[in-house]
């Protein structure tokens, strides 16, 4: 069938704020669809409450909406916009959640808007696990022995009927949070408790435990008329039992013979054949390594992370082609663009092997456990892409930048090799390594993972090769096998001690989908040993080669933001007249998709793979200010290596980067920061300490995200973070700086070497010492005085001409008395440039960029000095995937913990921040429409003033004061009624009085040393089961009481079209 | 690993390992695109004279699995990236390295696949040579012809496969190299199959009464074969007819078509084929160095299936002669399975025949 002309205005609903389990491969796939939309003549009608994204840009939809993701702002925005089709399968479980209750409710009915893609039946046949049971019942397709359960009772009743071990499963849940294996009664009595509260509907599946058979998957295409495909095959690294994002994953199978490829292939085409599917769906199978036994573990009726994955590893584009498909097209009427003439109805041919690692945030949560199971923990990936599965897990490995070029890491406990070898954590790949090195026979390293033979036969390999390089001179022979093997140079000098490495270049070749069948249009390339290179033969445009280096896996700090920049640089770049490539390993991104840049290179972003490709390709210059400090973290190498680093020379970027010269380059120009010393040790942290006078700030340099940050009230806590930071191998030394708990501004600014532009001011709504990623930011600031933003304007255009800024500079400033004070210098697009951008309408990267370039900021129309003020408030407010890291410790502080935001805008600070908090998942209307409501304050004696006011604040809304014995004492003490509640480890008061509804929300402060932070994670695990707000600052509750007592709820706010 | 060279017939030397046999060998260098199904690749006896290329470049994973062989082994070399002596599979009886050694192939390893392959696309495809040598004597690989295959790979006496359950029908297969799964394929549809050699004149297989006639797949260029070319003339249209890749290619002449070298031709487990009929597209896997012209058939046939990739015929009805063919694999074994119900459309057109 054709395109269907009736559709002429579509809703597409993005996936919302980065959490783990839900990131940027939503904004890759949504970026697709609304280019594929309007390139069709569609009006594309978007909602995204993620301000962070592409597809959010004004180039990429007609109407924008940064509103909450929730039934009654999408239903008003139909109600508003009247779209004919609702596009529900591009923004992950939440947009097709909302899409099936819209549905449901009446919404879609009532404004005749039509389903595109999968209609609800598909969906439902998919998502609810009874009817797909049936489903799979009916065409013969073997499940998982299972039962749902309503009830722990049932739960019980159901494993017995089964057998130990089972796996808890709640329904709806996002990346299965809040399952587990138990391993007895007890055990699951726990787990299903927990699981049935965090399901939205109550209900667990109990499932037989298959734990050791393969993880197999399919991604598969079908179209409306039946057609189907099977896009590409992946085969899971951990048997099943670790959550597929959580898995080092391969493609395509490496393991299976062609009975087993074809029988699982036929089972997926199989499955969504009678579910209905119209459009991309993932299939899960667990297949038993010794027969042809399988069972269907589960389906994803949409766009998914692993689609984002299999896309960039065939170059067959899931999400564009699931677009075209909902609106009408069959898959034989589509073409593979790669190739530019064969048919879109094919599957992939791959002459490669791709390996997908996961990157976790187990730097960001020390101590926290980092045992994989069903729960996804992962909050990014990279992907690699080798002739072998050793080269491509050895590009992954030094791509997802943990500070490893090997497979050789040291041990995380002191557990004997073989209890480490049966521990499924982050490292066990590395343990296997380290197993195999000391002699462990392979069959029982595969008996006690039951990691496949296949695969541990590939790393003894390695394990063969290493030693081969440590005990033989280094052949020009051998040095090949070596980076055949994808070895880099560092590796090979440490094992061989040689200085001197053969002559050697890398070629590239290219992924073609077809395994060069059929010649390819577009350029997309890894790197291998070959001799023959097609990325040196490709025929040029002559155009002048710009490289714009990417930000690599999204992690707690550099998140989707960054990809936004580069791909924003990488489009202004072109338009400019320049031939881009971009190198980028983040499969999730839109950066790495094949028509993004003029030459996507997909390879780790470390200095030998860089320069490589700079030998390829002889860029005039290197972008490094927009990929994070991924890129930046490079600039110093390429510098060393003669490559121009285009926008802020390398001097400046490492004036702000290094602490000690930037308090120079401060002192210089005479501009206050909080007082810091310099120490290596502890003893010299201890001493600075004193000197300064407690609290202080403890910082390492060349960070993300403030990891390993700290705010340090006693000596102890100078001691315990002084270790931490030290065990974290950080070279540099480390900052500690007098604390001032002021305000917190943020100015990103845009300077051609002259003038200077910026945008606007952002005020954190929490005082300094919380990360600026996880504050409330406001834009305009609310609260600063025209004197001071008179001050920060001058001393911003100094800082940045002065560090010599082409392109964008990010400045943190601290005000406290009337004084302001500077906290950092970020010599680089930072992660508020998309908002600001967005709310704004200043197009930051594209000036940025042209400034790098040499353009002058008059020229492009602006003027220097701070932008108008534009006519919306915006509400920048965090989101934290704490309830995917139940062990974490939750307490806010320096160190970066969010994964994600989402924006409020509104005409009002207060609409704003209610449409914020909205949007991140506290409703503050819901709980206000409760009878008795009640605030649990529970703080440190630091903060007692401020909890009176706050108690103040919540008594004259009529909310009753709940608190700690010291912290109720204390606002007693100032006359106020308080109802003490025994701390957590003195009896259950508290959490009774959550579970019965009298508390609905919860301050706490405090928690940072070890003996009391078990106590708040408790505590604040209970919350979110309940969904109860926990604020670790007061500042935040003060604002949450400013909402509270504004009258807003969903049905009265503004919608804001951003595009307007 | 002993050193050994591909050296194609336009002069291109690749450099790699020596696996399999120690021998050298001649042959016509195809490549094929399958990412899983080795097994049934070598033992396709389609390949008769060709040298395989396999695009993929880890082969040898699952080792080698007796159950999966095809037919007889008759390729004349094997190429691959990288083979793998440590395979893991619950059925692997030995590594692929042993298997090429037993059946007397010699293969190469470690050389770039991929530029083999876009040269192989760029130029057609070529013969080559597998040598120890990098100056072997290139006359002999100039004049190398794949001739006269059908009869090296096809049976020289009548064999009988029983129905899998109880016989409904007898299918007489003429057996051209045939892949084993034709036979699989219609057993679990209650047929009997009867396998003739390739030369047994059509009187015989009549003789045989059968319900059906199956033409199967095999090796070279189909206009050679003359003889087998004359019997399907006077066995089509007294028997329902079905016929597969070189089946298909030996029909149409029989019926005054012409078959045409493709440049290097679809080997691989991805091919789209659009069913005209049903305007629906298929996955199929496929072997085959020559197409069928369908203009040359205009009013004996109809085209059914049209390569979605290249526009080249993939299948012929015809239905006066309750008869029809096509270019892809329907049985699979390696590859998708996807059009294996073509199977149950000539038990249906048994049934009907037998009925009517």
């Amino acid at each position: 069938m054709p395109k269907n002309k009736d559709i002429k205005k579509v809703l597409v609903i993005g996936s919302g704020p980065i959490v783990i389990g839900q990131a940027a491969e939503f904004d890759y796939a949504g970026a697709q669809a609304c280019r594929v939309l309007k390139s069709e003549g569609i009006n594309v009608v978007l909602v995204n409450s993620n301000p962070a994204t592409i597809m959010t840009d004004s180039a990429l939809a007609d109407e924008i909406y940064l509103e909450p993701l929730t039934t009654e702002t999408v239903a008003r925005i139909i109600e508003k916009e009247r779209p004919d089709g609702l596009l529900a399968g591009l923004g992950g479980q939440t947009g097709l959640t909302i899409a099936m209750q819209l549905c449901e409710n009446g919404t879609l009915d009532k404004f005749g808007v039509k389903f595109l893609g999968s209609d609800i039946e598909a969906i439902k046949k998919a998502e609810d696990r009874e009817l797909f049971r049936e489903t799979m019942l009916k065409i013969g397709q073997p499940c998982v022995p299972s039962e749902i359960a309503l009830d722990t009772e049932a739960a019980v009743a159901a494993a017995g009927k089964i057998g130990y071990p089972v796996i808890v499963r709640p329904a709806y849940t996002l990346g299965g949070s809040g399952g587990g294996i138990a391993e007895n009664e007890k055990s699951l009595r726990k787990i299903a408790a927990n699981g049935l509260e965090l399901s939205p509907i109550t209900q667990v599946l109990i499932e037989k435990c298959i734990s050791g058979w393969k993880e197999i998957e399919f991604e598969t295409m079908r179209d409306s008329a039946g057609n189907t495909v099977a896009v590409c095959s992946m085969e899971n690294f951990d048997p099943v039992g670790i959550h597929t994002g959580d898995s080092i994953v391969v493609a395509p199978t490496l393991t299976l013979s062609d009975k087993e490829f074809q029988m699982l292939r036929s089972a997926s085409l199989n499955i969504i054949s009678a579910l209905g599917i119209v459009g991309g769906c993932n299939c899960q199978f667990a297949l038993n390594p010794d027969s042809f036994e399988y069972a269907v573990i589960e389906v994803n009726p949409r766009v998914s992370r692993s689609s984002a994955l299999a896309s960039k590893a065939t170059g067959y584009p899931i999400a564009k082609i699931s677009t075209m498909i909902a609106i009408g097209y069959n898959l034989d009427e589509i073409k593979n663009e790669i190739t530019g003439k064969t048919c879109a109805c094919f599957e992939p041919a791959l002459d490669y092997v791709v390996v997908k690692f996961p990157k976790w945030p187990f730097d960001k949560f020390i101590g926290s456990s980092r045992t994989l199971g069903t729960q996804m923990k992962a909050t990014g990936e990279v992907m690699a892409i080798g002739q072998s599965f050793i080269e491509a897990l050895m590009k992954a490995v030094r791509g997802v930048e943990i500070k490893l070029d090997s497979l050789n890491c040291a041990p995380i406990n002191e557990e004997d090799i073989f209890t480490r070898l049966s521990e499924q954590n982050d490292v066990r790949l590395f343990t296997v390594f380290e197993a195999l090195k000391s002699g462990v026979p392979e069959e029982t390293i595969h008996d006690i993972t039951k990691i496949d033979r296949y695969f541990i036969a590939c790393l003894k390999g390695a394990v063969n090769l290493e030693k081969e390089l440590t005990d033989n001179p280094l052949t020009k022979e051998l040095y090949l096998k070596a980076k055949k093997s994808g070895f880099p140079d560092s590796y090979i000098k440490r094992l061989t001690k040689e200085n001197k490495l053969p002559e050697f270049t890398y070629s590239y070749k290219m992924v073609d989908t077809c395994a060069a069948e059929f010649a390819a249009e577009t350029p997309y390339f890894y790197s291998c040993a070959d001799e023959n290179c097609e990325a040196r033969a490709l025929t040029r445009s002559g155009k002048p080669v710009i490289m714009v280096l990417g930000s690599g896996p999204i992690r707690i700090g550099q998140g989707i933001e960054f990809d936004y920049s580069s791909v924003h640089c990488v489009w202004t770049l072109k338009k400019t007249g320049y031939d881009v490539v971009i190198v980028n390993n983040n499969p999730e991104t839109v950066s790495t998709d094949y028509d993004t840049a003029n030459r996507l290179y997909f390879e780790p972003l470390t200095e030998e793979d860089i320069m490589s490709i700079i030998e390829v390709e002889k860029p005039l210059g290197v972008v490094v200010a927009f990929g994070g400090q991924t890129a930046i973290k490079l600039t110093q190498f390429l510098v060393d290596n003669n490559v121009k680093i285009l926008g802020t020379s390398a001097q400046g970027i490492d004036t702000a980067e290094d602490r000690e010269k930037f308090d120079a380059f401060l002192e210089d120009i005479g501009i206050k920061r909080p007082k810091a010393v310099s120490v290596n040790t502890s003893e010299e942290a201890l001493i600075a300490a004193k000197t300064l006078g407690y609290p202080v700030l403890l910082r390492p340099s060349y960070v993300i995200g403030g990891q390993g940050m700290s705010v340090a009230r006693s000596e102890s806590e100078v001691r315990n973070f002084m270790k931490i930071i030290l065990s974290g191998k950080i070279s540099n030394s480390v900052l500690i700086d007098k604390y001032m708990p002021g305000t917190e501004l943020e100015v990103d600014c845009i300077c051609d070497g002259n003038d200077v532009l910026i945008p606007g001011i952002m005020e954190h709504i929490e005082r300094a010492g919380i990360h600026s990623g996880d504050s409330i930011a406001v834009y305009p600031p609310y609260n600063l005085s025209e004197s001071l933003t008179e001050k920060i304007t001058r001393t911003s255009i100094e800082i940045a001409r002065r560090l010599g800024t082409k392109g964008i500079v990010n400045i943190q400033y601290l005000a406290q008395e009337g004084e302001l004070y500077v906290i950092e210098v970020n010599p680089r697009a930072s992660r508020t440039v998309p908002y600001v951008s967005k709310v704004t309408g200043i197009p930051m990267v594209d000036l940025a960029s042209r400034a790098m370039l040499g353009e002058k900021l008059s020229d492009m129309g602006y003027k220097s000095g701070l932008a108008k003020t534009a006519k919306y408030y915006a509400v920048k407010v965090p989101v934290f995937s704490f309830d995917k890291l139940l062990d974490a410790n939750t307490i806010m502080g320096p160190e970066m913990k969010s994964t994600g935001e989402v924006l409020g805008m509104g005409r009002t600070k207060t609409e704003a921040l209610y449409k914020g908090l909205t949007a991140s998942g506290i409703d503050v209307y819901e709980i206000k429409q409760k009878k008795n409501r009640g605030i649990l304050i529970s703080v440190e004696d630091y903060d007692y003033s401020d909890a009176i006011a706050l108690a103040e604040k919540f008594t004259d809304l009529g909310i009753n004061i709940f608190a700690t014995p010291d912290t109720a004492k204390a606002i007693r003490a100032r006359g106020m009624d308080v109802t003490t509640a025994r701390n957590v480890w003195e009896n259950d008061d508290i959490y009774n009085l959550l579970e019965n509804g009298t508390v609905n929300y919860i301050v706490y402060t405090g928690a940072i040393m070890d003996s009391s932070v078990g106590d708040f994670r408790l505590l604040h695990r209970k919350a979110m089961n309940l969904k109860i707000p926990c604020m670790t600052s007061i500042d935040t509750a003060l604002a949450l009481a400013d909402v509270i007592a504004a009258d807003y709820s969903q049905e009265k706010t503004r919608l804001i079209d951003i595009n307007d | 690993m002993k050193k050994a060279y591909l050296i194609l017939s336009n002069g291109t030397v690749f450099e790699g390992c020596k696996i399999g046999a120690d021998c050298e060998s001649i042959g016509e260098v195809v490549f094929t695109t399958g990412m899983v199904g080795y097994l049934e690749t070598l033992t396709d006896p389609s390949y008769a004279g060709q040298i395989v290329v396999q695009t993929f470049p880890l082969i040898g994973n699952y080792g080698v699995i007796p159950d999966d062989f095809e037919g007889k082994c008759a390729v004349k070399g094997y190429i691959v990236r990288e083979l793998c002596n440590y395979p893991s599979n619950f059925r692997s009886e030995y590594n692929l390295d042993e298997f090429l050694k037993s059946h007397g192939i010699c293969g190469i390893c470690g050389i770039d696949t991929r530029l083999l392959t876009r040269i192989l696309r760029e130029e057609g495809v070529m013969n080559g040579i597998i040598s120890d040598s990098k100056e072997p004597d290139m006359e002999a690989v100039k004049n190398y012809k794949v001739q006269s295959v059908v009869e090296k790979v096809s049976s020289d006496s009548l064999s009988v496969f029983p129905a899998d359950n109880c016989k409904k029908y007898r299918v007489a297969l003429i057996d051209y190299g045939f892949k084993g799964s034709i036979i699989k394929c219609l057993q679990s549809r209650a047929c009997e199959v009867l396998v003739f050699p390739h030369n047994t004149p059509s009187e015989e297989v009549l003789k045989a009464e059968p319900d059906g006639i199956m033409l199967s797949n095999g090796p070279g260029d189909p206009a050679e074969n003359l003889y087998e070319i004359k019997q399907i003339k006077k066995l089509i249209g007294k028997k329902p007819m079905f016929g597969i890749c070189l089946g298909h290619q030996l029909t149409a002449l029989a019926l005054g078509g012409k078959t045409v070298k493709l440049k290097y031709g679809h080997h691989g487990a991805n091919q789209p084929v659009n069913d005209t009929f049903l305007k629906r597209t298929y996955i199929t896997s496929q072997n085959h160095g020559y197409a069928v012209v369908s203009d040359t058939l205009k009013n004996i046939g109809r085209e059914i299936f049209i390569n979605a990739n290249d526009g080249s015929c993939e299948g012929m009805s015809y239905k006066d002669l309750n008869a029809f063919t096509v270019q892809f694999h329907p049985e699979a074994n390696g590859g998708p399975h996807d059009t294996e119900f073509l199977f149950d459309r000539f038990v249906e057109m048994m049934e009907e025949n037998r009925n009517a």
